[in-house]
């Protein structure tokens, strides 16, 4: 696996980043520019009385709703949230209006002086209270075989509930956009994932055709999913703005504006009921899946298709009730957050198959394994698993690595050890890639080609990676391979950089563009070749009954930790992560690792001390001193390896990476945690606080 | 007040508040981008710059401070010897991602090579404490100071 495809090669956007001389939005100046100050609302949930400016010195703006020319609506999956608040307010930090203006400061001081007068009204807050005034969103259920059956004839019933908390991104560039007309064509530059999101979106906010928009990605200071839709509203509001004020217009999000007005992960609470046969094994399992998505549902009924998908992790379970409701409730709205949904759903299942291991006096990782789905198996949506699935040989070599029997053997008190098995489905969920049929154009110009997507770099590792399918597929230097700035006035939609569908969906597209270039090499100085994404006519989706393939593959993994609890303090210091991946043939060995560590650590954060508390619809922890992200003190040693299982419709056998981390990390700790203080964990984040108190209940 | 210091080897006066801070002069009046702002409340690093060899985060200096220091940013560090073996030792160990957290890490290993030439892994753990990477998970960044440190980057 050194060789080849796999051999790293030295990453192309890092020397720049290194030395300070890459520009992110923030870095960017434009002549004559304005700043925008968001004006948001204190009350959870209110009608707006009245709204009472200070008078405004010249220069200075306010910008709100009657300044939009289209439809004051976020264009999402669902298009629900106002571009400006309206009559009603549904969350604190909702956007009321901008104050627009040359100087910061002075916008600070003329925010101050802004008079609201609302009327509250009661507001919704916990999953708790939303279920029983039932302000459910999208409520989603599907079956398989006979659960019915298997329940009634089941030998031993088992039943358990688990929640996950918020998360925050903590991407370490805030949120920036910023927008200006120039010859009566809108410009848009920012820090995002999606830029067609961002142009669909101001289309319908603007009211403009799209030959009037270009959206140009600036260098991106990490997104996770938090630049996914948000930066859509975002850029809407400064568009309007600059269209008001005839200037330039910049927004830069501060830390504590960040945290309190982005999307977070949703937390969840899920309901868990197993059946067990005679022979101890799971033949039956319902899931209720509960989300709360905050005030507006954008695009959480996605991100619940996700998590439904997920439920039954790596396991074949003949008979399954899977429902999910994403829940409104008056909170900052939850959205795209690595993993999608998954993460919730993979802790579940997880721990409940541990609980029921343990129950049953059964090694957790041998009971897993003899549940775990095959080569042929049904998929929880009655799709096929098509691949070979290498968890044996997986698990075998996590093993060898960690020691994990004679560590289990040799254990002292306060420690723990503790394995999760995982996988993730690679792509957008159903239809959504022949919906969105990514394109992608290779061009070349003499010995040099050029590659055009909408795909960003974002830290990911995007731009090294499409270069080089592209060098090596045409067995050029990766030097030669030019990667287009990404703006939608110049490259195609080959889609939004989610869903780990870069390299295996977009890379593949480019691999098939090189290989036809490289055919026809000679033919010309110039030739331009495109691919559009078609949908493997193999792969059977029914959005209405959720039957069939949710995903064309999966990656996998398995992961082991080691934890040690503070006897006393309660905290805990995770000490080693082993983990062992099938990501298909990896692309960039060095990139797929840092992306691996990278997801293991914020995983990590997520399952121990990222503590996000909401409190009547305010988030108790709203800067990066009380909200608390891993340190290179909180964060373990790693030992990743790799299987190699050739994806043959991935460019050179590549499946799916970017969130496969992510979601094996957190049971794994939570297992670790489980083991150290030998009780059921049921819940994450487990800050010392909580384990305390309920080490106090038992 | 007046203000005199040495910036990237160049002497500087300046007529600015007290209270304005470091962070802000450096990009907003010198144009110098490799410092970044990534919280301004001292929890991140991404501002950090060398202030008499030692990193210190600049959104938590004000310029009141500065008289008679000497501040160096991460576009001139990384033009020097130092700079040059602990940038490749990063591009080695693949120790950037998104790069928004990078200039402020490699001002923490200057700081830290400074004190220590030769930090075992725990020492440097210690000494990047005080700056996040939320993309990395931190294992590269801490090999990337090592590869530096063994190719004396605490040396010369
Ligand atoms: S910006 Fe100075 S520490 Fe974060
Ligand atoms: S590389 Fe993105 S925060 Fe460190």
């Amino acid at each position: 696996m050194k060789t080849g495809i796999s051999k790293a090669v030295e990453r192309t956007d890092a020397r720049k980043k290194i030395r300070g001389e890459a520009e992110y939005i923030a870095d960017r100046h434009f002549e004559e520019q304005l700043y925008a100050k968001t004006i948001r609302s204190s009350k959870a949930k209110a009608r707006i009385l009245e709204i009472r400016l200070p008078e405004m010195p010249a220069d200075y703006f306010a910008v709100g709703r009657n300044d939009v020319p289209g439809l004051n609506r976020m264009r999402t999956v669902v298009s629900d949230h106002p571009i400006f608040a309206e009559e009603q307010v549904e969350y604190i930090g909702q956007p009321l209006f901008l104050l627009v203006g040359p100087d910061r400061e002075k916008l600070c001081d003329l925010a101050d002086m802004v008079n609201i007068r609302y009327e509250e009204e009661a507001g919704v807050f916990t999953l708790e209270e939303a279920e029983k005034q039932d302000t459910v969103f999208t409520d989603y259920q599907y079956r398989k075989g006979d659960p019915a059956a298997a329940f009634r004839d089941a030998a031993q019933i088992i039943e358990e509930e688990f929640r996950t908390g918020y998360q925050e991104h903590a991407y370490l560039e805030p949120q920036g956009i910023a927008a200006e007309y120039r010859n009566g064509i809108l410009y848009v530059y920012g820090s995002m994932q999606c830029p067609y999101y961002v142009r669909n979106a101001l289309l319908e906010t603007m009211a403009i055709p799209d030959k009037q928009i270009r959206i140009i990605q600036t260098v991106t200071g990490g997104a996770f999913g938090g630049k996914e839709e948000f930066p859509s509203l975002t850029a809407c509001q400064v568009a309007v703005a600059a269209k008001k004020t005839e200037k330039p217009v910049m927004m830069i999000y501060d830390r504590d504006e960040d945290i309190r007005c982005s999307t977070k992960r949703h937390p969840s609470l899920i309901r868990c009921r197993a059946a067990l046969d005679k022979n101890n094994a799971v033949t039956g399992l319902e899931m209720d899946v509960l989300l709360n998505a905050g005030a507006y549902n954008g695009l959480s009924p996605v991100v619940l298709q996700r998590a439904l998908f997920s439920a039954t992790g790596v396991y074949d379970i003949p008979h399954l009730r899977v429902r999910g409701r994403n829940y409104r409730t008056n909170m900052t709205p939850s959205g795209a957050f690595r993993g999608f949904g998954a993460p919730q759903s993979i802790f579940a299942i997880e721990m409940l198959m541990l609980q029921i291991a343990v129950r049953l006096g059964e090694d957790p990782l041998e009971y897993k394994m003899r549940h775990a789905l095959k080569q042929g198996s049904q998929t929880c949506t009655g799709g096929k698993v098509r691949e070979e699935v290498k968890l044996p040989e997986i698990v075998g070599k996590i093993r060898k690595m960690s020691a994990y029997v004679k560590k289990q053997k040799n254990k002292k008190p306060f420690s723990g050890i503790g394995a999760s098995l995982f996988l993730h489905g690679c792509g957008f969920t159903g239809r959504g890639e022949s919906d969105i049929r990514g394109k992608v154009i290779l061009s070349k110009d003499k010995d040099s080609v050029t590659l055009r997507v909408s795909s960003v770099e974002m830290g990911q590792g995007a731009e090294t990676v499409l270069r080089k399918i592209v060098a090596q597929s045409l067995d050029i230097p990766i030097e030669k391979v030019n990667y287009a700035q990404v703006d939608t006035g110049a490259v195609p939609d080959s889609g939004p950089t989610v869903a780990s569908r870069t390299t295996m969906i977009v890379g593949g597209l480019l691999q098939e563009c090189a290989k036809e270039m490289k055919a026809r090499w000679r033919e010309c100085d110039r030739l331009e070749i495109e691919k559009v994404y078609q949908h493997p006519s193999w792969l059977h989706w029914d959005d209405s009954t959720f039957q069939g393939d949710a995903y064309p593959v999966y990656s996998w993994g398995a992961n082991i930790a080691e934890v040690e609890v503070d006897p006393i303090s309660y905290e805990i210091s995770v000490k080693k992560i082993y983990a062992v991946y099938d990501v298909g043939v990896p692309v960039d060995l060095r990139t797929l690792d840092g992306q691996m560590q990278g997801g293991i650590a914020q995983g990590i954060g997520w399952a121990t001390i990222e503590l996000m508390e909401g409190e009547a619809g305010r988030l108790k922890q709203s800067n990066l001193t009380d909200y608390k992200v891993p340190t290179s003190m909180d964060t373990p040693e790693m030992e990743i390896a790799y299987v190699n299982n050739p994806y043959p419709y991935g460019p050179f056998g590549a499946k799916c990476a970017g969130e496969l981390p992510f979601v094996g990390s957190p049971p794994a700790v939570a297992a670790a945690v489980s083991d150290a203080l030998g009780r059921k964990i049921n819940y994450i984040p487990l800050t010392p606080e909580s384990l305390m108190e309920s080490d106090n209940e038992d | 007040m007046k203000i005199e210091f040495t910036l990237n080897g160049e002497k500087k006066h300046l007529d600015v508040h007290a209270a304005t801070r470091l962070l802000d002069v450096l990009r907003g009046h010198f144009g110098l981008i490799g410092v970044k702002e990534g919280c301004g409340e001292g929890e991140c690093g991404a501002c950090m710059v060398l202030i008499n060899g030692r990193a210190m985060n600049s959104c938590m200096i004000p310029m009141g401070n500065l008289e008679g220091k000497n501040v160096i940013t991460p576009e001139a560090f990384c033009q020097s010897e130092r700079g040059r073996i602990i940038e490749d030792a990063f591009m080695e160990a693949g120790a950037v991602q998104c790069g928004f957290c990078t200039p402020g890490f490699i001002m923490a290993t200057a700081s830290l090579l400074n004190a220590n030439p030769d930090p075992d892994e725990a020492q440097i753990r210690e000494a990047l404490s005080g700056n996040l990477c939320r993309c990395t998970g931190y294992t590269a960044i801490v090999r990337a100071v090592r590869i530096a440190a063994g190719k004396g980057a605490g040396a010369c």
